[in-house]
């Protein structure tokens, strides 16, 4: 096996996009996306069963897709990198079945790589590799994490996470109960535009004194959703209009806020000067634009993978799997399965 | 020669060839941990054949019915490993293969072939006989029945709880070998549209 610049497929079916990606060491070669989104829009939510099915079927289009983009042939990869969590459990297993079974029909190894660090993974792509050690914020429909990355390959602590909503999911809550359609990120940005978001103080989940203490580097959005349909309905049973605009400013910013302040409190409190963002709701422009700024101010350099590499796709796990393979470490032995929960040490399965 | 992979049950591969039948099977009835199985019981089935990928013409995927999670393993695997190879993939419906077993092990007449359907459900196919193909004569697709009331069939009923791959693959083989493929349509048998709860999606709770 080449382990200077492996050339590397990667695939990723944890949540609703079929991702297949193609490295050759930290270089992009494609990245070919399957989204199953639309069939879940009219269900404001992502429908395991309906991604499960989706994945099955777009898996073998979607790996064509890759191949074409990248001009490689099956004969020619390395290796195969899968996502075997953390996820939906079915829609894992279709992912991991068909890593597998490609893997051994091209004799070729298999690594299994978590989605998290994965997420992170998205930024080894290209000439500035990711420098270690950083934080990293990871924001989507499915999770909010905040890793402390000492070492891509062997050293990933998880500081915090949500203890109730995803980020995205909170967009996707407050979206439906606004009138806006799914998914809620670009709705409530676009509803947004114009408003004010001081102009109705909604809460910062976690972040008192004393939920400080235990809770330091997680997220609550539970509250927040609450206070949004709260606010709304007494608006409402006042006979008074609602201020679409101002309610969504207002709710992105508590969002964004929370998130940002807890990424910077955790590399001031670390002594880390790097702030890595992933997961799709790095879509958000109010997102960028604010841990842009707070960065700046605190001195700490942020890095933001392109769009197409934030969302959930294939090329990172690739990325993933050939820095694993350039770190010496050996393949997965063929009995790992999918786990839904797979804690952000298990880097490897 | 082909692999054949079934996971409408437990998990089940093998390597089967017209003239030398079942060359190796490998399986088992656990009806959860296809994800987990699914590589070592491929990768078992080719050694004991003595078989490497560039020797197989094709795979045959068992397209169920079958509780869906572990159905999806095997019609996944089978595709991968089919487009790896650069060679076809060959669906056929699982309970075909539960009928060939048995006619070809000296069963005769009707046969209704009834699996496990979960949520108190069972899946149900009709056959009579073995055409002059060698393949089984199903008189409809398969459907779902209250497990506590499948209707009564003219013949012998077999609730089966495994699916032999090497069967499977012998289905695929004949048909191949009569020109009758496809048999089966690429695609699941699910029988069941999905539920349409939405998940909290991938959150991770410590
Ligand atoms: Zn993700």
């Amino acid at each position: 096996m080449n382990r200077d610049a492996p050339l590397v497929l990667g695939i990723e079916t944890s949540c609703d996009e079929t991702g297949i990606g193609i490295v050759r060491g930290t270089e992009l070669l494609a990245n070919a996306i399957a989204s199953s989104m639309d069939e879940h829009a009219r269900y404001g939510g992502v429908v395991p069963e309906v991604a499960a099915r989706a994945h099955l079927e777009a898996l073998g289009p979607t790996i064509r897709a890759a191949l074409d983009e990248a001009s490689v042939d099956l004969a020619d990869l390395d290796a195969v990198a899968v996502t075997n969590g953390p996820g939906l459990a079915g829609a894992l297993m279709v992912g991991v079945g068909a890593a597998k079974a490609l893997a051994l029909s091209l004799e070729t190894p298999v690594y299994a790589v978590n989605h998290l660090v994965g997420h992170v993974g998205a930024d080894l792509i290209g000439d500035r590799p990711l420098e270690t050690p950083s934080v990293a914020l990871l924001v989507s429909g499915g999770h909010t994490s905040l890793l402390l990355v000492r070492d891509l390959d062997s050293d990933v602590e998880l500081l915090g996470e949500t203890i109730d909503d995803a980020a995205g999911e909170a967009f996707d809550k407050v979206a439906r109960l606004l009138g806006l359609p799914y998914p809620g990120g670009p709705e409530i940005d676009r509803a947004a535009v114009g408003g004010d978001p001081d102009a109705i103080r909604f809460p910062r989940g976690l972040t008192r004194p004393k939920d400080l203490e235990r809770h330091r580097y997680d997220f609550s959005f539970s509250g927040l959703k609450t206070a949004v349909a709260r606010w709304v309905e007494q608006r409402e049973a006042a006979g008074e209009p609602v201020p679409l605009a101002d309610v969504a400013a207002s709710f992105r910013e508590a969002v964004v806020d929370v998130l940002v302040s807890k990424a910077i409190a955790a590399c001031t409190d670390l002594g880390v000067p790097r702030l890595l963002l992933g997961g799709g709701v790095v879509a958000n422009r109010r997102l960028r634009e604010v841990a842009e700024a707070r960065a700046d101010a605190a001195g700490i350099a942020l890095r933001i993978p392109p769009l197409s590499l934030c969302t959930d796709n294939g090329a990172m796990i690739a990325a993933l799997g050939a820095r694993l393979i350039m770190a010496g470490h050996e393949p997965s032995s063929l009995e790992f399965g999918a786990d839904s929960t797979l804690p952000v040490t298990d880097i490897q399965s | 020669m082909l692999l054949a992979i079934d996971t409408s049950t437990g998990t089940s591969v093998a390597v089967v060839d017209l003239d030398g039948g079942i060359l190796a099977e490998t399986g088992t009835n656990d009806t959860m941990r296809h994800a987990e199985l699914i590589g070592d019981r491929i990768r078992d089935a080719m050694a004991r054949a003595g078989v490497r990928p560039s020797d197989l013409s094709g795979v045959a995927a068992g397209m169920g019915p079958g509780p869906f999670t572990g159905l999806r393993v095997g019609i996944a695997a089978a595709r991968a490993f089919a487009l790896g190879i650069g060679r076809p993939v060959v669906p056929v419906v699982s309970h075909d293969a539960i009928a060939h077993a048995w006619y070809a092990s000296g069963g005769a007449g009707p046969l209704q072939v009834v699996t496990d359907a979960r949520r108190r459900e069972s899946a149900v196919s009709d056959y009579d006989g073995l055409d002059a193909d060698g393949l089984p004569v199903r008189l409809a697709a398969p459907r779902l029945e209250p497990r506590d009331a499948v209707p009564e069939s003219r013949g012998i009923r077999l609730d089966a709880d495994t699916v032999s791959a090497g069967s499977l693959g012998l289905v695929a083989e004949l048909a191949h070998a009569s020109g009758r493929l496809p048999v089966a349509d690429d695609e699941a048998l699910y029988l069941r549209a999905p539920d349409v709860t939405p998940s909290a999606g991938k959150r991770v709770l410590r």
